[in-house]
């Protein structure tokens, strides 16, 4: 060891610059570090298959159209992409895909053992959350909206190849694949903000995922009231094709798109404020974790 | 209205106050810190002011070492008192850990990393610019010889790698304190030996290093003072020599080589002080139980003076912290 050579002197206090500066660095070398995890720990093979989860079945459905009237009519395929979006995409593979990408923000370095690092820096614990935060939103915005936008595309395209294409450079298609593209990434606003605080407060989190999942599949039997206290209900009122949910479905008016967005991103703030609450109180306790 | 005046030689109370918060700024101060796990103590009434310089934490496993050093980090709240850490309040991340580094007793890592951008990219979430960060990383690498090692995987480093990684990671951003828990485990003899020299170069420059280790000759040889802990409770703490100084119910032994012991025994034995006196095996020797060491030695000189007995050697047998540790802690269970 080469201590005769250097010298390391007692930090003398730095003036910094604006703390918005020091934090936007510090968020973003927080970001680095969360995103190549995301996309590149192991733990992201899960996160690759449940993307391609819905993906897979349209190429294999590609060479040949299915049997069925639906198929066969190119206005149905509206429909199709509808119930095909809202049932495995939106309700499955966004939700299960955030549960698994922000859960793990903090717990996931709680079971590496590996959270303290972050603790023992100078950053504000709400700067880490912040961080951390947005390369969950960032990873899961990529990999749904692709997994959205591929699907959209491999529905139409092998079948009805002339109508898909005048349906998404001339038609309403692209303007669909947009409101579809923005519902993935509202429904990862929204659940990751959920998943990110569930991880903080639950040893095991599978629990409360599972009991939103329940919550949220059974939205359309709920009454208009409780139906606003989701993340489902919302995101439907947006969609661009209503979807028919059944003879016991209760009806409710959707929410307008000027109210459901706010207040998805001003729930999505508070519960932040909650995470940053807590990590702020919380302690290093592998052991007991 | 007649204002009352300072008296002369005794500064004015705001002159106190300033030279005391000065001190304080200067100090690691446990102020009756308690924790609890629930019913189970961690550490109970702790007050401590630690100065700069090598600090040793001892104890057996579950004395509260560990306990202590998360609490000073911040990675446990007190259940009761508080701690600062040269006048910063551990419940403040921000400042704190631009002053402080921390190397804690869990051997893991952020996943894939390699040993250089596991120090650099916690430097650029310090806020360092890029340049700095990777400036204070060679540096941190090459006081812990693992320059050239820096660019291979954490996960493929030895256990002797990964504690010199997570030290240079704790020193990278230059702290004032340091804190260290078990920094020598895994480390092979003469990575030791450069590892306790960079503490004591580390001491030299002003900083306060407290270190926890169970290798009793190793804190003995480099600590400044020792914090002897069991139960949750501190049992002594200062320097070694004065711990010992002040455990009367053990009287120090000391052994004195010279040519006539039988004679020097029935010089000594008389005096007071002097509890035991018994001839070495080797019948060239005598050992001495006192319970007032300097006032033995000063007998000691006056002896040497008289010219009647020879005496080649004088040296305390347990006045170290070995003896400290059996005589506070006793068998009770090993240091750890």
């Amino acid at each position: 060891m080469s201590s005769s050579t250097i010298d390391i002197k007692p930090a003398q206090i730095v003036k910094q610059s604006l703390p918005w500066s020091l934090w936007l660095r510090q968020i973003r070398a927080i970001f680095r570090l969360e995103i190549e995890k995301n996309f590149l720990g192991r733990r992201s093979i899960l996160l690759y298959l449940l993307a391609l989860l819905p993906v897979a079945p349209l190429v294999l459905l590609a060479p040949f159209t299915p049997p069925g009237r639906e198929w066969q009519d190119f206005n149905q395929y509206n429909m199709i992409f509808a119930i095909y979006y809202g049932g495995l995409i939106l309700r499955t593979v966004v939700f299960f895909g955030c549960a698994w990408i922000f859960m793990n923000l903090f717990r996931g370095d709680i079971i590496d053992r590996s959270l303290h690092f972050y603790f023992l820096s100078p950053v504000r614990r709400e700067v880490l959350v912040v961080g951390k935060y947005i390369s969950g939103l960032v990873t899961s915005i990529i990999l749904f909206t692709a997994t959205t936008v591929l699907s959209m595309l491999l529905l139409y395209l092998p079948h009805f190849y002339s109508e898909s294409s005048r349906y998404f450079l001339d038609g309403q298609g692209f303007w669909q694949m947009l409101t579809y593209a923005g519902i993935t990434i509202l429904a990862c606003v929204g659940y990751g903000a959920f998943f990110l605080v569930v991880g903080l407060f639950f040893r095991n989190p599978i629990i409360p995922a599972i009991l939103l999942y329940g919550w949220e599949w059974l939205n359309f039997l709920m009454p208009p009231l409780l139906k606003k206290i989701s993340v489902i209900h919302y995101l439907n009122s947006l969609a661009p094709v209503p979807v028919y949910e059944g003879p016991f479905a209760v009806p409710a008016l959707p929410t307008p798109a000027w109210i459901a967005v706010p207040s998805l991103i001003a729930v999505t703030v508070l519960v932040l404020i909650v995470a940053s609450y807590r990590i702020r109180h919380m302690e290093i306790r592998y052991g007991g974790d | 209205m007649s204002e009352a005046k300072p008296k002369l030689g005794s500064p004015p109370d705001i002159i106190r106050n300033s030279q005391s918060e000065i001190r304080n700024s200067e100090m690691i101060i446990f102020n009756d810190v308690s924790k609890f796990y629930g019913e189970i103590l961690g550490v109970n009434r702790v007050n401590l002011q630690i100065d700069t310089g090598i600090t040793s934490l001892v104890g057996p496993n579950g004395a509260g070492k560990s306990t202590l050093m998360n609490l000073m980090t911040g990675l446990l709240r007190p259940s009761r008192g508080d701690i600062t850490i040269l006048g910063i309040p551990t419940d403040q991340p921000e400042q704190l850990f631009r002053k402080l580094g921390y190397c804690a007793q869990f051997d893991s890592f952020p996943r894939g990393l390699t040993g250089r951008e596991f120090i650099q990219s916690f430097l650029l979430v310090h806020g360092f610019s890029r340049k700095k960060a990777e400036e204070f990383t060679v540096t941190a690498l090459e006081r812990v010889s693992l320059l050239e090692a820096g660019n291979r995987k954490v996960a493929a480093y030895s256990k002797g790698m990964r504690q010199r990684i997570r030290l240079a990671q704790a020193i990278a951003h230059q702290p004032a304190v340091l804190i260290l828990d078990e920094p020598l485990n895994g480390l092979d003899p003469m990575v030791r030996a450069e590892t306790i020299a960079l503490f004591r170069k580390l001491a030299a420059d002003g900083l306060h290093l407290i270190i926890s280790s169970h290798i009793l000759h190793e804190v003995d040889m480099m600590s400044d003072r020792v914090i002897l802990l069991n139960n949750g409770y501190v049992v002594a703490e200062g320097n070694v020599h004065g711990v010992r100084d002040e455990m009367e119910e053990h009287p120090m032994q000391i052994l004195i080589r010279c040519d006539k012991p039988a004679k020097l025994a029935a010089r000594v034995f008389d005096k007071d002080h002097v509890v035991e006196a018994r001839l070495h095996d080797d019948r060239l020797g005598l050992f001495v139980k006192t319970r007032d060491a300097d006032r033995f030695y000063l007998l000691l000189n006056r002896v040497v003076a008289e010219g009647e007995i020879n005496i080649e050697s004088i040296a305390p047998v347990d006045d170290d912290l070995s003896a400290v540790y059996q005589y506070l802690i006793g068998s009770e269970g090993s240091s750890s």
